[in-house]
């Protein structure tokens, strides 16, 4: 109170001075005044109570019309009251809300998170960068007993929140196929009923879903509707587009997916990418699917986890280069 | 950068053409749905779009694209895309969307 005592006199003294010689300094300090109220949460009835307060002790002999009309004046501005006090709340809720959200996406950013696996005969690297707050992108490894690694690249259409729930779900559902359906092919079509019973029709997915035998050798893989991969051939030494076809998860409940296979021999490789590689502007230029395939060969030469490293680093060294899309670079190598 | 999207709607008795010109990505795609949607309520209408001066599409205006598909279905409407440029036909064949979607682009843009 007695702060607030304090400056209703300060605010008397003001407008006497303001009443008097009209300067600016004097309308400057009344702005302070009003900034430093609302930190103090003062309301604007209070402030125009504060006014009539300090004309009636600067003018004992207001008319007594005007002096009534304070009093309607001081109704009037009630309501005001009641909006700033509910917007103040919604400020603070705001606050809470934005709190809550970092804590969920860290949240979700533990329980998708993958660790690249150390499997015998290959080496592993990958990239994931986000191009806001929450990462659409998504990629897991799956190892068995077998050896056999599964690895899934895939890119949420429709971002922020429900796209990272959407995430989640697709995970854990794929941690609940029995192991006698980890094919590609059925992984992607079981997938596909669920995000479509489950999820917005406005937010669809797209993922690649490979599984490496390191017994036969082969590279099996199916797609729904990602962007393709490529293979290098160590033999001819050429890199190659991976032919695939199949729709988007979730538009359609029966999509099929067909699946394909590739013999892996030392020193081939598998690049998984996501759109946001391919969607990467510099300046007004889109960066062409052939340029990012140079990029990358360029790297090649070295370890998988360096090689998606300087790839990334690459395009972000690039003058106007800016990440319209999550960034996502997967590198598999069959070692001698 | 033109980060803008135009929205031409012409009404025929049975079908409508709209015709866009500019890049549909998350700021823009709205507007493509707002002008859209409500064309693919219509019992039996064709609604063709011409994308010959779209320069770039993400993958939010596929979802817009789907989204008109689900209604037209829901509607009895038809949907077709006319004269994509190649970048944005590619982004309809990898997606698998090409086979579900009505695509003509034999008079297809430059690019």
């Amino acid at each position: 109170m007695d702060t607030l005592k304090l400056d209703l006199e300060n605010y008397r003294e003001l407008l006497k001075q303001y009443i008097e010689t009209q300067d600016e300094s004097s309308l400057y300090q009344v702005e302070q005044f009003s900034k430093m109220s609302m930190q103090q949460k003062i309301s604007p009835e209070e402030i125009v109570n504060a006014h009539i307060h300090a004309l009636r002790k600067l003018y004992p002999e207001l008319p007594a019309e005007v002096n009534t009309s304070f009093d309607f004046l001081l109704e009037s501005m009630i309501s005001y009251g009641l909006a700033y006090q509910e917007f103040q709340a919604l400020r603070e809720k705001q606050l809470e809300l934005k709190s809550e959200i970092s804590v969920a996406a860290s949240m979700q950013q533990t329980l998708l998170s993958t660790v690249r696996p150390q499997v015998k005969g290959l080496d592993i690297g990958a990239v994931s960068v986000p191009a806001n707050q929450m990462n659409g992108d998504y990629y897991h490894f799956v190892t068995d007993k077998n050896e056999t690694l599964g690895i899934a690249i895939a890119d949420v259409i429709g971002k922020g929140i429900p796209a990272a729930l959407a995430m989640s779900m697709i995970k854990y559902s794929m941690d609940s196929f029995p192991e006698s359906q980890r094919n590609p092919s059925s992984i992607l079509g079981n997938l596909n009923r669920v995000v479509e019973r489950n999820v917005d029709p406005s937010m669809f997915v797209t993922m690649f879903y490979g599984l490496y035998n390191p017994s036969r050798e082969v590279f099996e893989y199916s797609s729904a509707g990602h962007e393709p991969g490529f293979y290098y051939n160590a033999s001819i030494d050429k890199f190659e587009e991976i032919k695939t076809k199949g729709l988007l998860l979730g538009v359609t409940n029966d999509a099929t997916y067909d699946q394909f296979e590739i013999k892996i021999n030392n020193n081939d490789m598998i690049i998984l990418l996501t759109d946001g590689v391919t969607e990467c502007r510099i300046g007004d230029r889109f960066i062409e699917r052939e340029e990012v395939l140079s990029v990358i060969k360029q790297y090649t030469h070295l370890p998988a986890q360096e090689a998606v490293e300087q790839v990334y680093k690459h395009f972000e060294r690039l003058q106007d280069f800016q990440l319209r899309d999550d960034f996502t670079l997967i590198i598999i190598r069959k070692e001698v | 950068m033109n980060i803008n999207l135009e929205v031409e709607v012409v009404n025929q008795e049975s079908s409508a053409l709209v015709s866009l010109t500019g890049e549909i990505d998350a700021y823009t795609a709205p507007k493509l749905k707002d002008a859209l949607l409500p064309l693919t309520k219509r019992e039996g209408y064709l609604v063709e779009v011409n994308l010959d001066k779209v320069t770039y599409m993400d993958s939010t205006g596929l979802g817009v694209f789907v989204g008109a598909l689900k209604s037209t279905k829901e509607h009895n409407s038809q949907l077709k895309l006319v004269q994509l440029q190649d970048r944005v036909l590619r982004l309809f064949e990898i997606t698998g969307l090409d086979s579900i979607i009505t695509i003509d682009s034999t008079v297809r843009g430059g690019n």
